[in-house]
C-alpha cells in the first residue's frame, strides 16, 4: 500500500515537473528532457565530486598507511554487475588497508571519464576502470600516466589505448570452449556419439554472444558436430522461449543438445520444451548447456533441468588486490589477466575436459554451493 | 452469374480486404519454403494435439504459436486504435507501461525487495488488480495531459516513455523479480488446449467491440476524432472522450504487461514490452486505420498484430537468421503499407474503372 502511494506519488512528481516545464507551448516540450538529463549528468558530476572531496578528506586525515584507490563503475544494471560492485567494496575495505572512493556512473560515459580526473586531482594511488565504452580512453589515460597513478581496467576492455597496467576480466571464448570440451567428454562418457546442436544466441554483437558462440563453434568444427540452427534469444527469458518454440517444430527429433548462451534463455527455453513434451536435462533426450550460473541457474542445475552451467565470474576484486600488491613491491604484473570461471554441474556429469591443453575442475552443485553464489 | 458478381464486389468493398489478403501473403511464403524444400507443404499450417511436460494436452503448431505470441501485441492495438481514432496521435508509452504494470504486480505478490519467491506474499488477484490499477492510473496521467492540457500526444506519452520502465526498476530494486508460482503462470501458459494469452485477447476484443457496437461510445470516439470542434458543439464532451481512450489504452497495456510477465514468471523490467509500442502502431497502420484519426477498424488492427507476428514466426520458420531478419521485415512491412497507400489504391481504382468503362462501350 506504501509502496502504491509511493508511486503514485512519483506520477504526481512527473506530472508536476511537466507543467512546469511545458507551461508554455508544445513545440517546446521537448527542451525539459533534455534539461533533465543534463541535471542528472550534473548530479552525477556532483556525486563525483562529493566523492573526490571525501578522499581529499580522508587522505589528509589518515596517516598515509591506507592504500587510496579510485574505482570508476559501469552502473547497476543486473545482479551481475552488484556482484560486481560488492565485490570490490569488501575486498577494498579499510580492514583490509585500503581506502576505496566508489563512483556509480549510471552508465554515463562523460560521468566515467570526470570520475577518473578527479581521482587524479585528488591523487589517489590506484585508479580501477570499468569502462562503459571501448574507446576514447587515450586522453584520459595519458592524464593519468603523467600524474603516475597506475589504471587497472577490469572485465569490459579499452581498445584504442595501452596505458594501463593490466587488464583482468573474464574470457567469453574461454567459457565457449570449456562448454564444448565438456560436451565432448560428456558425450564420450554417456556413449552419445552424434551431437546435433540448436544455439541460443545471446545479443548479437555483444562480446559475451561472439566469445560463447565462437568458442563453441570452434570445438564443434573440430569434432565435426552438426550445428542445426542458431538463432539470437537477446540474453531474455520470452527470447529464449519463443526460438525454442520455434526449434522444436523444425527440429522436432533432430536435436540432443540446446546451447542457451545465458540463464535466462535457458529458462525459457525449459518452458518451451515442456510445451513441446521434450525432455531435458541429465538422462533424458536433450542435453541442455547454460552460461552465467546465476543463483537461480544453479538452482535449475541441483533440479536436474540444466546439464552444465558454465560461469562467467563478476568477483574480479580478489584479482585486482593482487594486482596492487605486486605493484606495491615493485613487481611488474602481467598485462591480461583472467579471473578463474566456475563450471558446474550435479555429480554424475562432472567430466575430465581440458581446455587450450589446461585440465579443469568442475564443481558439484549442492545447496551451500548456491547459497554461496552471488 | 449476377449473385456471383454480386460477391466479388462486396468482397471488394470489404474494409478488411486488404489487411486479411496481407496476412495471407505472409503465411503462404512458407508454402513455397516448404514446396522447395520437400516438405509437406501444409506444415506450417497444421495444428496437432501435443502431449506437454506438465500442462496436460495442447493444441501445437505455427499458427497456435502465431495466434499465442502476437497476442501482447494484438491486445495493445486494441487501446492504440481507440487513441489514435479520437486523438489522432499515438501512445508511444505502452511498452513501458507494460514494463511498469508487470514489476509492479510482481512487486506485489513477491513482497517488496524480494527477488525471487514460489510463495505469493498477497492473494495472486490483488497482484493482478494492482497491475491492471497501475496501467489506469498511467492511462489517466496520459489522458490527462492529452485531453486537459492540449499537449501534443507523442509529447505527453514520451513521459511514461521512458519514466515508467525507470518506476519499474525502482519498484523492482534494479532486479528481475522472479515470482516462480504455478498459479501466476496461468495467464502466459494454456487454458485448457488453448494459450491463454489467445483467450485473454479474444475476450478483450469482444468485450470492446459489444461496448463500442451496443453502445454509442464508438460512435463518439470516431465523430471527436474526425472534428473536435464540432463534436463539441453538438454536445459530446470531447476531452471526456479523448481522456477515457487514453485510459482504456493504459488498462490495455496493463493486462499486456501481466500477460507477457505471466509467460515468464518473473518481472523483467527492462525487456517486457520493449520497443512493442512501435508494434501496435505498426498494427494499426497494417490494420487499413489512418493515423489521422477518425475512423477506425479494431478488427484490422488486431489482423495487423497477428500479421505482424506471423512475419516473426515466418522468419524464424525460414531460419532467416537473426542479424538479417529486421531487414526482410521492413521490406515486407513496406510491401503492404505500399499496397493499403492511396495513391495505389486510386491506381487501382482508376484501372477498374476504365476497365468497365471499356466493358460498357
Amino acid at each position: 500500500m506504501k509502496k502504491k502511494l509511493i508511486s503514485v506519488l512519483l506520477t504526481g512528481v512527473m506530472a508536476a515537473s511537466l507543467l512546469a516545464g511545458c507551461a508554455a507551448t508544445t513545440a517546446t516540450a521537448p527542451a525539459p528532457a533534455a534539461e533533465e538529463v543534463k541535471e542528472e549528468a550534473e548530479e552525477v558530476v556532483e556525486d563525483v565530486e562529493e566523492a573526490a572531496e571525501e578522499v581529499a578528506e580522508t587522505a589528509e586525515a589518515a596517516d598515509g598507511e591506507l592504500i587510496s584507490v579510485g574505482f570508476a563503475q559501469v552502473g547497476h544494471e543486473s545482479d551481475w554487475r552488484t556482484a560486481s560492485t560488492k565485490s570490490c567494496q569488501d575486498v577494498f575495505s579499510e580492514a583490509n588497508g585500503y581506502d576505496l572512493s566508489f563512483v556509480d556512473c549510471d552508465n554515463d560515459e562523460a560521468a566515467q571519464k570526470e570520475a577518473v580526473r578527479s581521482f587524479i586531482e585528488q591523487g589517489v594511488d590506484y585508479i580501477i576502470i570499468d569502462p562503459i565504452i571501448a574507446t576514447g580512453w587515450d586522453t584520459v589515460l595519458t592524464e593519468c600516466e603523467d600524474a603516475g597513478i597506475p589504471v587497472i581496467v577490469i572485465d569490459r576492455t579499452i581498445d584504442d589505448s595501452d596505458k594501463y597496467v593490466s587488464w583482468v576480466g573474464s574470457d567469453f571464448l574461454t567459457e565457449g570452449k570449456a562448454a564444448g570440451e565438456w560436451l565432448k567428454a560428456y558425450a564420450a562418457a554417456q556413449g552419445i556419439t552424434e551431437i546435433n546442436a540448436l544455439i541460443i544466441q545471446g545479443t548479437i554483437g555483444s562480446s559475451a554472444q561472439i566469445g560463447r558462440t565462437d568458442g563453441f563453434q570452434s570445438v564443434a568444427d573440430a569434432e565435426g558436430w552438426t550445428v542445426l540452427d542458431k538463432q539470437t534469444g537477446d540474453f531474455t527469458e520470452a527470447g529464449g522461449q519463443e526460438v525454442m518454440e520455434s526449434y522444436c517444430k523444425s527440429y522436432e527429433g533432430k536435436f540432443n543438445v540446446v546451447v542457451c548462451e545465458n540463464d535466462n534463455e535457458a529458462f525459457g527455453a525449459m518452458t518451451a520444451m515442456d510445451n513441446a513434451g521434450v525432455t531435458y536435462g541429465p538422462g533424458n533426450d536433450v542435453i541442455l548447456i547454460s552460461y552465467d550460473a546465476c543463483t537461480a541457474g544453479l538452482e535449475k542445475v541441483k533440479e536436474g533441468k540444466i546439464t552444465a552451467d558454465f560461469e562467467c565470474n563478476p568477483l574480479a576484486a580478489p584479482t585486482v588486490e593482487g594486482v596492487i600488491q605486486t605493484l606495491q613491491s615493485g613487481g611488474t604484473p602481467e598485462k591480461e589477466i583472467l579471473v578463474p570461471d566456475n563450471w558446474y554441474a550435479l555429480a554424475d556429469q562432472i567430466v575430465d575436459f581440458s581446455v587450450d591443453g589446461n585440465a579443469q575442475t568442475m564443481i558439484e552443485v549442492t545447496d551451500e554451493v548456491i547459497e554461496a553464489q552471488y | 452469374m449476377k449473385s456471383k458478381k454480386i460477391t466479388w464486389n462486396t468482397i471488394k468493398s470489404w474494409n478488411l480486404l486488404l489487411p486479411v489478403v496481407a496476412l495471407i501473403l505472409v503465411m503462404a511464403v512458407n508454402i513455397i519454403y516448404d514446396v522447395a524444400n520437400g516438405n509437406n507443404p501444409l506444415s506450417f499450417f497444421t495444428i496437432t494435439l501435443q502431449q506437454t511436460t506438465g500442462n496436460g494436452t495442447i493444441l501445437y503448431g505455427r499458427i497456435i504459436d502465431i495466434l499465442n505470441r502476437g497476442s501482447e501485441a494484438a491486445i495493445l492495438a486494441i487501446g492504440m486504435t481507440l487513441v489514435v481514432s479520437s486523438s489522432a496521435g499515438t501512445d508511444i508509452s505502452v511498452g513501458s507501461v507494460m514494463s511498469l504494470c508487470a514489476s509492479f504486480c510482481c512487486m506485489l505478490l513477491a513482497g517488496y525487495g524480494v527477488s525471487s519467491t514460489s510463495q505469493l506474499a498477497v492473494p495472486l488477484i490483488v497482484g493482478v488488480l494492482g497491475g491492471l490499477l497501475m496501467g489506469v492510473v498511467c492511462g489517466m496521467f496520459n489522458g490527462t495531459l492529452v485531453a486537459y492540457f492540449k499537449i501534443q500526444p507523442m509529447v505527453a506519452t514520451l513521459i511514461l516513455f521512458s519514466a515508467a520502465r525507470a518506476i519499474g526498476l525502482l519498484l523492482c530494486n534494479d532486479l528481475i523479480v522472479y515470482v516462480r508460482n504455478d498459479s501466476y503462470a496461468f495467464f502466459g501458459s494454456f487454458l485448457g488446449p488453448l494459450p491463454t494469452p489467445l483467450v485473454i485477447t479474444a475476450v478483450c476484443a469482444v468485450i470492446m467491440t459489444l461496448v463500442l457496437k451496443k453502445t454509442a461510445l464508438g460512435m463518439y470516439i470516431q465523430s471527436v476524432g474526425i472534428n473536435d470542434k464540432a463534436s463539441r458543439i453538438a454536445g459530446l464532451s470531447s476531452k471526456r472522450i479523448i481522456f477515457l481512450t487514453y485510459v482504456l489504452c493504459g488498462l490495455f497495456a496493463g493486462i499486456a504487461g501481466i500477460v507477457a510477465s505471466s509467460r515468464i514468471t518473473s518481472a523483467d523490467s527492462n525487456n517486457i514490452g520493449l520497443y512493442l509500442e512501435m508494434d501496435a502502431i505498426l498494427a494499426v497502420a497494417l490494420g487499413g486505420n489512418s493515423l489521422g484519426g477518425g475512423k477506425f477498424s479494431l478488427a484490422g488492427s488486431i489482423i495487423g498484430a497477428y500479421t505482424i507476428q506471423a512475419i516473426t514466426t515466418t522468419l524464424y520458420a525460414l531460419g532467416v537468421s537473426a542479424a538479417q531478419a529486421p531487414v526482410f521485415k521492413a521490406v515486407i512491412v513496406i510491401i503492404i503499407v505500399a499496397i493499403q497507400s492511396d495513391p495505389v489504391r486510386n491506381y487501382f481504382k482508376k484501372h477498374s474503372a476504365a476497365k468497365q468503362a471499356k466493358g460498357v462501350a
